[in-house]
């Protein structure tokens, strides 16, 4: 369906190409994901077959790429549009209309389709995607994977052979990503669509994939079964991370196959706790008693009593839309509290100074580009020192211990997503504040990038830092945080040890957890430390 | 032609009347209220929108607009009867209301005049001049709120079509542009800087633009690959004379609007007005071959849409047949000051204004 014959791509200001050495095919009907760290590449393949790459984006391309038999370099993306279907990471970037009927019948009227037919398959697509009792209703007003959906439906009504997909769920709540992935497989099963898809978040994604293709920076790509691929990928969900630890053959590649082969490894833990996270106490930091926020219409927060305590790490989760970011922005004073009181530090947070309340709490917002207005990595950092009244430096110093080798004269907008997160942390930290929040951090970064959040924000907490994430990620949650949150329509309905919280729970567990139900275990490293000790016992 | 009648909406049931239908309407509501000085007509016209808006509106967003229209309308008659009491008015009146002190001006600025005496007769005429406006606004207000423009443009035919998508595309940003610059003077607060004041939001300015500018990146590339802008190829002569006619046609509508507002040109511009429509339609009729678009469920052009905009066409036509019969109830004179009689003919002609109330399908409305 999709072949590429020896493609790579230069963009016009980089040295290195962007891809490189790409010589495969995809057969018609596959879901094929795409997986590799960031800057691998793959937003740049996907480029190629729907032709933005490079119609659209510039950058010279070598070699073939046909896609159904036609050339994408010969055929703009409009003449690709009945045989390619894209969807990018926001749904709302992509929307041209301003209601659900309209959104999916845009596609088919720029092809000229007749009314007939363009009348049978809204409905059609209604029904497929489980949209019709929304169809009147304005874009705007849909959740986030009402949304993804709508992005789906809209681009499936010309009836593409092939569909393109770039992050569908990166932004989506563990329950709205399950509901897009479900289409998606549908539409594999039955109506043989072919489906190219990449995605950071393995673990929603690689157990529904026919073929995988591994982008490695600097290497030649590997396409192949997803457990022989996953076997030596550097890049892999958790529960292949057991399944590698606890020598499993053939790779599990889901949670069901890898309790089938679990029994022995439950056994063999049976009896044991993983070593328990000391819980930090002290005075509170923050405190929030019975806090109601109102956004506009909108009741928020509905009366949530919440204390964070120095040392710990606390995940907020919940469905989007739950109050979460607004929860955040209670405590850093972007919302008054409509009743209910909120102190940080023993101040109000919206009656407080700007320059005085960043002493005692910080945030990180969801995109980080809008904390950063500097032109260079340099500037950012020496404004940083001036907000905060820092001694010149302070801030560039912990650029350079959070992650080494950003260079000075960067413009932040040309960072990698990891390095603007800890750029953004950095403007933050400058001016000390005993609690950090962090809204959504893991969107859009690579295992490798986590990682090493997850060490920065241990080793920030180990200092005395109160952490706050409000975050999607349930096995970011599991590795990370000593305490777990769970909002519901602006309401705490869960609170207490990560490890109580997300067991039980059908979203919120962790692969690990799922795996090895009912023991505690949230994470592959916990799992290795258990059975390290008792190689050394033996 | 079977195809094309099962691909509109049924002209039955609940459904939205045809945005054209609801503009020809207002637009023929202002033109009457362009014609007349007469508060009591003007204010009958305003409670004629008014009740067809509360019948008949849906309940979208745009709905919301018509009181904000009408809060519009009274902020041009306030400023109206403001700069009439500062600036004085040119109607020599004999009821003086009181003076205010007037600022002394040199000689060259003769004629103009700051302060000064305030008559009632000035007044009055600016009440009625300043009704007239915010007659007209209210009228506009309430064709937004009874059809969004954005279904309007939807309507257009298909040469206009990328113009159309071009300002929808441009509504949908601004709401963004405003949550962009709010999201962003947050952030400055984080940076412990303040929030306040205009030069916050002036700092914002550079990040707000480049957020837009890659937010319309990001659209112009979703739109290219669904298909966006796929047209046909015709022969050259054939779009050199699609821009001709189209070009001509507008030229004469705008003359023509130009005649039929002033007063002079009432003989000349209707043929005018009705050339250039033809032109104007030629064109557009023309352009749309180059296009390959169909539409989706078009909304159908029924009973309803001709006696919505036919009582609209009736109010206009004759209220200008009146208007030129009888100038003294339509114009009541200020010097001296006189009480605007109704007559019973305009009062009839406006509450024809009142046909869509009752034969206007009921917009769908969402339970809720």
């Amino acid at each position: 369906m999709i072949t590429f014959e020896q493609v790579s791509v230069r963009y016009a200001d980089s040295a290195a190409p962007a891809l490189s050495g790409v010589d495969l095919t995809v057969p018609e009907g596959e879901l094929c994901l795409l997986v590799g760290p960031s800057g691998s590449g793959k937003s740049t393949l996907l480029g190629t077959v729907s032709g933005l790459v490079p119609h659209f984006t510039g950058g010279v391309l070598h070699g073939r790429v046909t896609v159904g038999g036609r050339d994408t370099r010969e055929h703009r993306p409009r003449e690709l549009a009945d045989l390619v279907g894209t969807v990018g990471q926001d749904p709302l970037a992509q929307f041209v209309t301003d209601t659900v009927e309209d959104e999916l019948a845009y596609g088919m009227e720029s092809l000229g389709l007749p009314g007939d037919v363009m009348r049978r398959r809204v409905e059609e697509t209604l029904d497929l995607l489980g949209l019709a009792d929304l169809r009147d209703r304005s874009l705007n007003s849909l959740s986030g994977g009402q949304q993804q959906r709508v992005a789906i439906g809209s681009v499936l009504t010309v009836h593409p052979r092939v569909l393109v997909l770039d992050e569908p769920t990166s932004a989506l709540d563990p329950g709205a990503a399950e509901e897009v992935l479900a289409v998606l497989q549908r539409l594999v099963h039955d109506l043989g669509t072919t489906v190219l898809l990449a995605e950071h978040r393995l673990e929603r994604v690689v157990q529904y994939a026919d073929q995988v293709l591994l982008l490695t920076p600097g290497a030649a790509p590997v396409l192949g079964e997803p457990a022989e691929v996953m076997a030596h990928s550097p890049v892999h969900p958790p529960v292949v991370g057991l399944g590698r630890l606890a020598g499993w053959r053939p790779l599990p590649l889901s949670v069901r196959d890898a309790r089938r082969k679990a029994a022995p490894l439950r056994a063999s833990l049976d009896g044991r706790v993983p070593a328990a996270a000391s819980a930090p106490d002290g005075a509170p930091i923050a405190v929030s008693d019975r806090l109601a926020v109102r956004r506009g219409p909108v009741q928020a927060l509905r009366g949530v009593d919440l204390a964070l305590h120095p040392g710990e790490i606390t995940a907020l989760m919940g469905r989007n839309g739950a109050g979460k970011s607004t929860l955040l922005g209670g405590l850093v004073g972007l919302h008054a509290p409509a009743s209910g009181s909120v102190t940080v530090g023993g101040r109000t947070p919206h009656r407080t100074r700007p320059a005085e309340l960043i002493r005692q709490v910080g945030l990180v917002p969801q995109d980080p580009r809008d904390l950063l207005y500097g032109e260079s990595v340099a500037a950012e950092c020496a404004s940083a020192d001036a907000d905060a009244k820092a001694a010149p430096g302070t801030c560039r110093a912990l650029v350079e211990r959070l992650l080494p080798g950003i260079a000075d004269d960067t413009h932040p907008r040309d960072l990698s997503e990891g390095q603007r997160l800890t750029l953004a942390l950095a403007v933050v930290l400058t001016a000390r504040p005993p609690l950090l929040l962090l809204d959504e951090p893991t969107r859009g970064l690579d295992y490798a990038a986590k990682a090493r959040l997850v060490e920065i924000l241990r080793a920030l907490a180990a200092e005395g830092h109160a952490v706050l994430l409000a975050t999607h990620d349930v096995e970011l949650a599991a590795e990370l945080a000593h305490r777990t949150v769970i909002l519901a329509e602006g309401e705490i309905v869960a609170d207490g040890p990560t490890a109580e919280v997300v067991v039980s729970s059908p979203t919120f567990a962790p692969q690990v957890a799922k795996v090895l139900a009912p023991g505690p275990w949230l994470t592959v490293g916990q799992v290795a430390e258990a059975l390290g000790a008792e190689a050394l016992g033996v | 032609m079977s195809s094309t009648a099962r691909s509109t909406r049924p002209p039955t049931g609940p459904r939205q009347l045809h945005p054209g239908a609801w503009w020809l309407w207002a637009l023929g509501l202002g033109a009457a209220a362009t014609r007349t000085t007469n508060p009591a007509i003007l204010l009958l016209l305003v409670a004629t929108a008014g009740y067809v808006v509360a019948a008949r509106r849906g309940d979208a967003p745009w709905s919301r607009s018509y009181g904000a229209f009408l809060r519009l309308g009274l902020l041009v008659l306030g400023i109206r009867l403001v700069f009439a009491v500062l600036l004085g008015s040119p109607i020599p009146g004999t009821h003086v209301l009181f003076t205010l002190p007037e600022v002394p001006l040199p000689a060259w600025a003769q004629g103009v005049r700051i302060g000064g005496r305030v008559t009632a007769e000035g007044l009055l005429a600016a009440l009625y001049d300043g009704l007239r406006l915010a007659t007209l606004l209210i009228c506009v207000g309430a064709a937004n709120s009874l059809a969004s423009p954005a279904r309007l443009l939807r309507a257009l035919p298909g040469a206009l079509y990328e113009a159309g998508v071009a300002v929808v595309v441009a509504m949908t940003f601004a709401p963004n542009l405003v949550a962009d610059v709010r999201r962003l003077r947050a952030a400055r607060r984080l940076r412990g800087r303040t929030d306040k004041g205009i030069a916050a939001v002036l700092s914002v300015g550079l990040p707000v633009l480049e957020g837009a500018l890659e937010r319309s990146i990001a659209l112009a590339a979703a739109m290219d690959t669904r298909g966006f802008g796929r047209t046909a190829d015709v022969p050259r002569p054939l779009a050199r004379a699609t821009a001709a006619l189209t070009l001509a046609g507008l030229l004469g509508v705008c003359l023509a609007a130009y005649g039929l507002l002033t007063a002079g040109g009432a003989g000349w511009a209707l043929p005018v007005l009705l050339i250039g429509l033809a032109a104007a339609f030629a064109g557009l009729l023309l352009g749309s071959r180059r296009s390959v678009r169909t539409r989706y469920r078009p909304d159908p052009w029924a009973l309803p849409e001709w006696l919505t905009a036919g009582s609209g066409a009736a109010v206009a036509g004759l209220t200008i047949h009146l208007s030129g019969s009888d100038p003294a109830a339509f114009a009541p004179t200020v010097v001296p000051p006189t009480v605007p009689v109704l007559p019973l003919a305009a009062v009839l002609t406006v509450l024809l204004g009142l046909v869509p109330a009752f034969a206007a399908p009921t917009p769908p409305r969402r339970a809720s």
